[in-house]
This record gives structure tokens, C-alpha cells and sequence, in this order.
């Protein structure tokens, strides 16, 4: 809830481990307040959910977002810091080995870039890196916010490659979108929200 | 909580140390207005003008303002929130390691407008150096305080215009123990007594700040 409307209503799903979901919709749908909800973002102030047996009213959301890989609109990261830096400050928050940098930033094709201040990274790049942050961090679900975004083709590809490669390791995704997703995604469940509700379930 | 502020601090100062910020901005802003003090008080009382700690300490405030709001932007950028939020770091270490490297950052300050009332302000290089560790602390307070209503402003998505208002209520008892050590050092008195009452502050400050900086990022 916000001020005095309610951004997300009826809004009841279950995803399994390893499956993909993908919430549809125009803008002001609610698909980035369904995902920031889902990541312990945002607070829920009526209802109940809960991800990764967490629970979303009571539960430790700072713990939950440890366990979740995030990848906004705005794709941001610390401007001033390269590259690798930014991954290196995730991986050592987390604990997680900083060796898998390397590999991570050649898998999302920024391996050349790894010396480049953020800020001089164009659109596409700062959504690779973001894919590059997850991968450093290997979270249990990964939450997409309009994925394909600013993306040329090639790398419209490696997102749905890697999202693919997730699932395969029972990783759960759920991702928004406005339009259809590519054919080789095929979503466990469709939810297409409007006003915050879902109007349309497959 | 101390790893978490390591790594904070470390990751905050590289920025300073990439972006130049601090150098190439705020301190020629703050060698300029002591300058203009300089020039306020004339050349005549510079030398010897009870004022110049008070405009010290005056400049130190839009400094510590400016070096606060920085500090803040650096979270605050859209997106960068859920991304470093999404890390679920310890807000005791965040504010920790935000406070400490914003200490660092203004000793450097405070350094260099230390050296700039001697040469503009015309204080005595002894009293200046006698005078440090009270700066020292002062300024640490400072950073603790700015850290805790820098995160109060923006946390809540205040406009940061309100960082200087909500903070000269807190700074302010720290400018005045500030000033009265500085002159205590400089012209003689009860130098240690202004200097406690900052250090108690400093613990104050840090208590709270390990205690409420998650709600106040939260919030």
C-alpha cells in the first residue's frame, strides 16, 4: 500500500524452485512493485507471502535480499568504481569468492571492460553488468525487471541464456515484461497484472 | 558489523579517490571562504581577532555539509539503493564504515583549513597544533552525527535541502565546544573540559547511530 491506494492487490501465486514466472503488463501495472516486494524491497502491508521460506510480513528481509539477485530498470552501480570493483564490493559483502569475477565478467561480455570506470559503460553494458553481479552472487531466485530493456540482439541472447542455465540449476526467475519473452523461455506461469491485480493467469 | 564497515569505508574513500571530488571542489570552496574571512575581519584584527576560531568552525560546518551530502549521494542514485540493498549489509557496519570514512576524509579538510587560518586567518602555528586532537574529535563527531541525518534525509526521501537544517540543531553544540577549544589552545583556558564534553558526544553519536541507522535506511 501507498498513501491511500493499494499497489499490488490479488495478487496470488506459488512458484516452484526452478521454474519461470513472468508477470506481463502495460506501465504502472505494478510488475516493479510485484518484484521489489519479492525481494524484500518493499514492505507488505497487508496480506501474506512468502519467498524463500521467508516470510515477507515478519520475516528477516535483509536476510531474504542476501538470498535474491536483482536487476532493475536503471541497472546503477557505484559510478565511480570500475567495473570489477563493483563486482569485487558485492562478492566480499557476500562472502563470495572474488575468482569468480573474471569469469562472470567474461561470460556477460565485459571481460574487456573490466578497468572502465561505471560511469563510462553505456546502457546495454550497465545491464551486463548487472547480469554480471548476479552471477558473482549466485542468488537463489533472480528477480528481472523488464530484462530485455536497452539490449541490442546478442545480448538479448546471453540474458535469456543465462536465465535459461539458472533454471537448469533450480535457480527460480521471475521476470517482467511488457511484451511477449523470447520463444526459447518458456514460462512455468504467465501473470498478467493491471492496476496491481492480476487480470490474466496462465 | 566490522568487516562490513571496512569494506564500506574502503569502497567510499576509492570513490573519493577516483571522482577527485573533495580535492578539486570542496577544498578550494573552503580555502576561498577562509580567505573571505580573512578578508571580513580586515587586515588589522586578523592576527589577533577572537573571531577567527568561530569562522574556523564556520567553515568547517559548510564543509562538513557539503562533504555529508556527498557522502549520501553515492547511495542515493536511482537504482544503486535496491542493488547495494540487495546485498543485505549490516546497517551497524554501513554506518560505521560511512562515519569512518567520512572522518578521514574531513581530517584532510580539517587539516588543510587548519594550515589556511594560519596563513589567512593569522592564528599562531602553536596553538593550531595544540589544538588538533579537539579538532580531530570534533570533526569525528561531526561525521557520526552527518552520517545518522544524511541517512534521515535520504532514507526517507526527504529532499537533501533538508540536511542542513535538521543537522545545524545537532552540529551546533559541536561547533560551539569546537570553537572554545580552538580558542582555548589558541588564547589560553580550560582547554580539556569543551574537549570532553565532544568526546562524550562522539560516543553518543555512535551509539545511536549502530542502534537506529537500519530503521532510518529502511524507513
Amino acid at each position: 500500500m501507498s498513501g491511500s491506494f493499494p499497489l499490488l492487490a490479488g495478487l496470488t501465486f506459488c512458484a516452484q524452485p526452478g521454474t519461470l514466472v513472468v508477470l506481463r503488463g502495460g506501465n504502472g501495472a505494478g510488475k516493479t512493485s510485484a518484484l521489489r516486494l519479492l525481494g524484500g524491497l518493499e514492505r507488505l502491508n497487508g496480506g501474506s507471502g512468502r519467498v524463500l521460506d521467508i516470510d515477507l510480513s515478519s520475516g528477516d528481509r535483509r536476510g531474504l535480499r542476501r538470498r535474491v539477485g536483482w536487476m532493475g530498470h536503471e541497472g546503477s552501480f557505484y559510478e565511480d568504481l570500475t567495473v570489477r570493483e563493483n563486482l569485487e564490493f558485492a562478492a566480499r559483502s557476500l562472502g563470495r569468492p572474488v575468482e569468480d569475477i573474471d569469469p562472470a565478467l567474461e561470460r556477460v561480455g565485459l571481460g574487456h571492460r573490466r578497468s572502465t570506470p561505471t560511469r563510462q559503460l553505456s546502457a546495454g553494458q550497465r545491464r551486463r553488468l548487472a547480469l554480471g553481479w548476479i552471477l558473482v552472487r549466485r542468488p537463489e531466485l533472480w528477480l528481472l525487471d523488464e530484462p530485455h530493456a536497452a539490449l541490442d540482439r546478442s545480448a538479448r541472447d546471453l540474458v535469456d541464456q543465462l536465465v535459461l542455465d539458472a533454471l537448469s540449476v533450480g535457480v527460480t526467475v521471475v521476470v517482467s515484461a511488457h511484451d511477449q519473452l523470447d520463444a526459447r523461455l518458456a514460462p512455468d506461469q504467465v501473470l498478467v497484472l493491471s492496476g496491481g491485480r492480476v487480470v490474466e493467469e496462465s | 558489523m566490522i568487516r562490513t564497515a571496512w569494506l564500506v569505508a574502503r569502497k567510499d574513500l576509492r570513490i573519493e579517490f577516483r571522482s577527485r571530488v573533495l580535492l578539486w571542489q570542496v577544498t578550494p570552496f573552503a580555502l576561498l571562504s577562509l580567505v573571505l574571512a580573512g578578508l571580513a575581519l580586515g587586515p588589522d584584527k586578523a592576527g589577533s581577532s577572537s573571531s577567527a576560531p568561530g569562522l574556523f568552525y564556520l567553515v568547517v560546518l559548510f564543509v562538513a555539509l557539503s562533504v555529508v551530502q556527498r557522502s549520501r549521494s553515492l547511495e542515493s542514485a536511482p537504482g544503486t539503493r535496491a542493488s547495494v540493498a540487495t546485498l543485505g549489509l549490516d546497517p551497524a557496519g554501513v554506518f560505521l564504515g560511512k562515519s569512518l570514512a567520512l572522518t578521514l576524509e574531513l581530517w584532510g579538510l580539517g587539516l588543510i583549513l587548519l594550515i589556511g587560518s594560519v596563513l589567512f586567518l593569522h592564528i599562531a602555528l602553536i596553538g593550531a597544533v595544540k589544538a588538533l586532537p579537539s579538532v580531530a574529535v570534533t570533526l569525528g563527531v561531526m561525521s557520526t552525527a552527518g552520517t545518522i541525518y544524511g541517512a534521515l534525509t535520504t532514507g526517507g526521501e526527504g529532499p537533501v535541502t533538508l540536511l542542513p537544517l535538521l543537522t545545524l540543531p545537532a552540529f551546533a553544540p559541536l561547533l560551539v565546544a569546537g570553537e572554545r577549544s580552538l580558542s582555548a589552545a589558541l588564547y589560553g583556558g580550560a582547554l580539556w573540559e569543551w574537549w570532553v564534553i565532544v568526546v562524550v558526544a562522539l560516543v553518543a553519536y555512535v551509539a545511536v547511530g549502530v542502534a537506529v541507522y537500519g530503521v532510518l535506511e529502511e524507513s
